[in-house]
């Protein structure tokens, strides 16, 4: 039982930047809330269903252009795609005990700096522990939304402008110290960003939908650094 | 906003699937490494491919925005926390606007 304890506090520990980050970030997202035009609760609404960043921007864009569910549900896949990526590989790092409707339901708050912390972790992630590490970001993205709906008429907009660089502020900071360690990630990252870039510029490829060339990069890139720089072996027993 | 009801609900249930349902499923251990070097790196991958060039963007000015992942590249560098990284961006960001102000 103080296991529980211990691994629910550690994960609310660990979580508490990641709800510092998100407050902040989600704040700028209900600024973009607003300034379409959705009342504060919609706009809080969406951050407690969702708890996404990327996902959330491209939804309010396509609604308030009065885009269809089609165009809606397929942007959303696209861009949330990599969650799907993440919670396979978060699955091989689990402890026994989290399995089933535990999955089912935590899984819902598999965000990229939740995923980050918890991957990361050197012993397998108990469902407490997941639990705990979601508790407080979940209410710092949600309030910060809050926030930001009902405040942030008030700031300036070229305060606001800037704001927004919080949130690319929030993937640096957890690619960026991987990259310094590991050539692999490094070549990666590096790549991915390129890719992006040219797909960006170059006429006939910049019509592919942002969520699209993301995917695209992003699969790109990671073939080429399993193939070039595989990870070790698990225990060395020669299983390819 | 009368749709804004199914809107929300088309978005959460993707949103929410796309999360549940692989995390759910997948339980054996991937022992193929390419796989498991694949999954690996997705992250990053996705990550910077959503910063790169979208970041540049974000501001009102490509010089801004510059200067606010400058620092905060330098933060990361150094392993600075999330919140240190991205207030950084912000106040790297501010400094230039403020620099370009004072130059006309």
């Amino acid at each position: 039982m103080s296991d529980r304890r211990s691994e629910w506090l550690d994960g609310v520990k660990q979580g508490i930047p990641i709800a510092c980050g998100y407050f902040f970030v989600s704040f700028t997202f209900g600024i973009l809330g607003a300034s379409l035009g959705f009342r504060w609760w919609e706009t809080v609404l969406i951050s407690m269903t969702n708890l996404t960043s990327a996902g959330q921007v491209a939804g309010v864009w396509t609604i308030a252009a009065g885009g269809s569910a089609v165009e809606l549900a397929l942007s959303q896949l696209l861009i949330n795609l990599r969650y799907s990526l993440m919670g396979i590989s978060l699955s091989q790092n689990t402890d026994d005990d989290f399995t089933g409707v535990k999955r089912a339901t935590l899984g819902f708050g598999i965000t990229d700096e939740i995923y980050a912390v918890a991957v990361n972790r050197p012993k397998p992630v108990s469902s407490w522990f997941f639990f705990g590490l979601i508790f407080l970001p979940y209410f710092g993205w949600s309030l910060g939304t809050l926030a930001g709906a009902l405040f942030g008429g008030v700031i300036p907009e070229s305060v606001t402008n800037v704001m927004t660089l919080a949130i690319y502020g929030m993937f640096i900071a957890i690619v960026f110290p991987h990259m310094r360690k590991e050539r692999g990630v490094l070549v990666v990252a590096l790549l991915a960003a390129a890719v992006s870039c040219v797909m960006y510029v170059v006429p006939l490829l910049s019509r592919i939908p942002v969520g699209f060339r993301i995917i695209v990069c992003a699969v790109l890139a990671a073939v080429a650094g399993a193939i070039l720089f595989p990870i070790p072996e698990i225990g060395g027993d020669g299983d390819a | 906003m009368p749709r804004f009801f199914a809107y929300a609900a088309v978005m959460m249930a993707v949103t929410y699937l796309v999360r549940a349902v692989p995390f759910t499923a997948f339980r054996r251990k991937v022992k193929n490494r390419f796989v498991r070097s694949f999954l690996y790196y997705i992250p990053y991958a996705v990550l910077m491919a959503m910063t790169f060039p979208a970041a540049l963007f974000a501001t009102s000015s490509l010089i801004v925005s510059s200067c606010g992942l400058v620092v905060a590249a330098v933060l990361a560098f150094r392993g600075r926390g999330l919140v240190t990284v991205s207030l950084g961006a912000c106040a790297g960001a501010f400094a230039a606007m403020f620099v370009m102000w004072l130059i006309p």
